[in-house]
C-alpha cells in the first residue's frame, strides 16, 4: 500500500516535508477496509432491496393462501397445487404444466443451437479472419448497435417481412413458388424462434468473441505445424479455448429465453403458452401466489441448467 | 501464415455480412415504413412517401400520450444512468483490494442478471405490495401505493444496468496500471486527489461507456419494467402494449423515434469517448517535452 513512503519516512524523517502531518492525518483516516464498505455498500444494497429480498419474497409469497382479491398471509400450497392441477389424475399424458415446460424447453433448446451456430461462427470470423483492429472494433459495433435499440422494434420489425401480405409471401408469391400466403411465417413458433434468435445471438457473439481473442495464435500456428488439418485445429484446439465463452453465452441465452414472455407474447401472438407467460398471465389475475409458484419452478430449473454448465467452467475465473 | 486469403475467410464472410443483413435489415424496414403516406398500410409497398405518422405522435392525437411517457422514460434513463455511473465506479474501486463480502457482491450482481426478468419483476412488485399493506395496516389506511417510476422502477431498472456496469469497471480496472496511482500517493496525493486527478481521466472513456450503457438499457427496458413500475407506463411498456392492437404505421413511427434518441445517445457517448482517447493520447504524455 503506502510502503514506499513509509520506507522514506523511516529512513530520513525530515526528507519529505509536509509528510509529518499527512502522516498524522492519515491515522485519523478511515480504514481500508471500511472505505470498501462505503464504496461497495450503495450497489450491495441496491441489490439487497430490488433483487435478494424480493427473491425472498417470491419464496414466501408462494405459499401464501389467496382469494380473487387479495393475498392471505397464511401458509399454503394452494400455489402450487393449483398449478399442478390434475397432473396425476391426467397421467400418462401430460398436464397442461408440463406440455407448457417441455414447449419452453423445446423453444429455449432450439434458440440456444441456433444462437451457439451463428455466435460462433460470427465470433470465429471476427477473432481470426479479421486482421486489423480498426476493423475488428468496426465490425464487432455493428454486431452490437441493434442490441442498444428496444427490443419490441427489433420484434415488430419483422410484421411487415412475415405478415400474410408481407415482403416474404408477396415475393414467393409473384415468384410462382405459392399460390397462397403462407400462414405460419408470423405468430408461430417459427417466428417465435426466428425473433429471439434475432434479438439475443449477441449474447453469445460477446463472451464467445472475448475468450477467442485471448487465445494465442502461436497455438493454432502450432497445430498447424504439427500437421493438424483445420477442422483438427477448430474441434482440438479451437473449442476447448472457446470454451468458457461458449458456457457464459449459452447461460445467458438459456436464462433469457426461459424467462421470456415479451417475444413469446408478441411474436406468438399471444397463443403460445411458456413458463414466463403463465408468470404473466397469473399476476394479471392477481393470482400472485400462482405466479410466485410459478417464478420459484421456473427459477428452480433456470439454477439447474446453470449448475449443469457451470460444472463445465468456472465462471467466476473468466470474468 | 500463407499469402492471400483462405477460402474459410470467403465463406465466413458471406456468413458474417449475412448475419449483419439479417441483423438490420427488418429493423430497415420498419424505418423505412414509417414514412408511409396517409394512406399507407403495415406493410411494403410504400403508398406514398411522408412524415404523417411521425407528425402524428407528436401531435398527441395517436393512440398513446407520447409526450409523458417519453418524457417519464427519459427521466427514469437520466436517473439511472447517473445512479449506475457513482454505484458502479465506487464498488468497481472497492474490487481492487480484497473486502469481505466481495463473493457476495459479485454473485448478486451475476445473478440478478442472469435471474430470468419476470422473476425480479414479480418480487419487486410484491415486495412493494407488502409495504404498502404494512403501511396501510399500521400507519396510514388511505395510502395508496409506495411503487412508482422512480421507487420500485428505478430499483427494477438498476437490477439490470448495474452488473453491467460492474463488469465493465472489472474490464476497466484489469488493464489499468496502478503504479500510476502510486506514484500519485508517493506525490503526496490524498486518496481524494489520486482518484481524482490520475485515476478518473485515465477511465473516464469507459465510464461514460457505463452511462451509455445505463441509459439505453433503461431506455429500451421492458421485461423488469412491466409488472415493477406501477400505474405509469414508460416508452416501451405503451409500444408494447400497441402490438396487440396495431393496425396503422403509427407504431413504426414510435419504433422509429425511439430508436432515433437510442441512436442519438450512442453516437453522442462514441463522439465524447473518442474526443477523450484524443485528447489523452495527445496530452497523456509528456514525452519530448523536456524538462520542467
Amino acid at each position: 500500500m503506502d510502503t514506499s513512503e513509509d520506507i522514506l519516512q523511516q529512513a530520513s524523517p525530515g526528507l519529505i516535508p509536509g509528510s509529518g502531518t499527512a502522516r498524522a492525518a492519515k491515522v485519523t483516516r478511515l480504514s481500508p477496509s471500511f472505505i470498501s464498505w462505503l464504496q461497495a455498500g450503495p450497489m450491495m444494497l441496491v441489490f439487497l432491496a430490488f433483487f435478494l429480498i424480493p427473491l425472498v419474497f417470491v419464496v414466501i409469497v408462494s405459499f401464501w393462501d389467496y382469494n380473487e382479491y387479495q393475498l392471505l398471509p397464511a401458509f399454503s400450497g394452494r400455489g402450487y397445487t393449483d398449478t399442478f392441477e390434475g397432473c396425476i389424475a391426467q397421467l400418462p399424458d401430460l398436464c397442461t404444466i408440463a406440455k407448457t415446460y417441455l414447449k419452453t424447453l423445446k423453444l429455449c433448446f432450439l434458440v440456444w443451437v441456433i444462437t451457439l451456430f451463428i455466435g460462433f461462427w460470427v465470433a470465429y470470423f471476427l477473432a481470426f479472419h479479421v486482421k486489423s483492429k480498426t476493423w475488428q472494433m468496426g465490425l464487432s459495433l455493428l454486431c452490437t448497435i441493434p442490441f442498444w435499440t428496444s427490443n419490441v422494434i427489433r420484434m415488430i420489425a419483422w410484421i411487415p417481412l412475415l405478415g400474410r401480405n408481407g415482403l416474404v409471401n408477396s415475393g414467393l408469391v409473384k415468384a410462382g413458388l405459392i399460390n397462397h400466403p403462407i400462414e405460419w411465417l408470423l405468430f408461430s413458433e417459427f417466428s417465435v424462434v426466428l425473433a429471439l434468435v434475432h434479438l439475443f445471438t449477441f449474447f453469445m457473439v460477446v463472451p464467445i468473441f472475448n475468450s477467442m481473442i485471448r487465445i494465442d495464435k502461436a497455438l493454432i500456428e502450432a497445430a498447424y505445424d504439427a500437421g493438424a488439418t483445420g477442422f483438427q485445429t477448430l474441434v482440438n484446439v479451437i473449442i476447448p479455448l472457446a470454451k468458457p465463452g461458449i458456457v457464459i453465452g449459452s447461460i445467458f441465452v438459456i436464462t433469457i429465453v426461459m424467462g421470456d414472455f415479451i417475444t413469446i407474447g408478441v411474436m406468438g401472438g399471444q397463443q403460445i403458452a411458456a413458463a414466463g407467460k403463465i408468470i404473466e398471465t397469473r399476476v394479471n389475475a392477481l393470482q400472485f401466489p400462482a405466479a410466485a409458484a410459478n417464478a420459484v419452478i421456473l427459477l428452480a430449473i433456470t439454477f439447474l441448467i446453470i449448475t449443469m454448465m457451470s460444472r463445465i467452467v468456472d465462471i467466476k475465473k473468466e470474468l | 501464415m500463407k499469402e492471400g486469403r483462405p477460402r474459410s475467410f470467403y465463406v465466413l464472410a458471406t456468413f458474417f455480412a449475412a448475419y449483419v443483413l439479417f441483423l438490420y435489415g427488418p429493423m430497415i424496414a420498419i424505418y423505412v415504413l414509417s414514412f408511409q403516406g396517409p394512406q399507407g398500410g403495415l406493410t411494403f409497398p410504400m403508398n406514398g412517401v411522408s412524415t404523417f405518422w411521425i407528425a402524428k405522435l407528436f401531435q398527441g392525437t395517436g393512440i398513446v400520450d407520447l409526450g409523458a411517457a417519453f418524457r417519464r422514460s427519459l427521466l427514469l434513463g437520466i436517473i439511472v444512468m447517473i445512479v449506475t455511473v457513482v454505484l458502479s465506479v465506487a464498488a468497481g474501486m472497492a474490487f481492487r483490494r480484497k473486502f469481505k463480502a466481495q463473493g457476495i457482491l459479485f454473485y448478486s450482481a451475476i445473478a440478478s442478471l442472469i435471474v430470468p426478468s419476470i422473476i425480479t419483476s414479480l418480487g419487486i412488485s410484491l415486495e412493494f405490495r407488502i409495504i404498502d399493506d404494512l403501511i396501510k395496516a399500521h400507519w396510514n389506511e388511505n395510502f395508496e401505493t409506495s411503487m412508482g417510476l422512480l421507487t420500485s422502477g428505478l430499483g427494477a431498472h438498476l437490477t439490470w444496468t448495474l452488473p453491467f456496469g460492474l463488469l465493465i469497471m472489472f474490464a476497466i480496472f484489469n488493464r489499468f496500471d496502478p503504479r500510476l496511482e502510486e506514484a500519485a500517493r508517493d506525490l503526496g496525493a490524498t486518496p481524494w486527489q489520486a482518484f481524482r486527478h490520475v485515476v478518473l481521466p485515465i477511465i473516464l472513456p469507459s465510464v461514460i461507456g457505463i452511462g451509455l450503457f445505463g441509459f439505453t438499457l433503461s431506455w429500451d427496458e421492458l421485461a423488469r419494467s412491466s409488472q415493477a413500475i406501477g400505474a405509469v407506463n414508460t416508452l416501451p411498456l405503451d409500444l408494447q402494449g400497441l402490438t396487440t392492437t396495431v393496425t396503422n404505421p403509427d407504431i413504426y413511427a414510435l419504433g422509429t423515434v425511439i430508436s432515433a434518441v437510442s441512436f442519438t445517445v450512442i453516437t453522442l457517448a462514441l463522439g465524447t469517448i473518442h474526443v477523450l482517447n484524443k485528447r489523452q493520447a495527445a496530452k497523456g504524455s509528456d514525452a519530448g517535452q523536456g524538462l520542467v
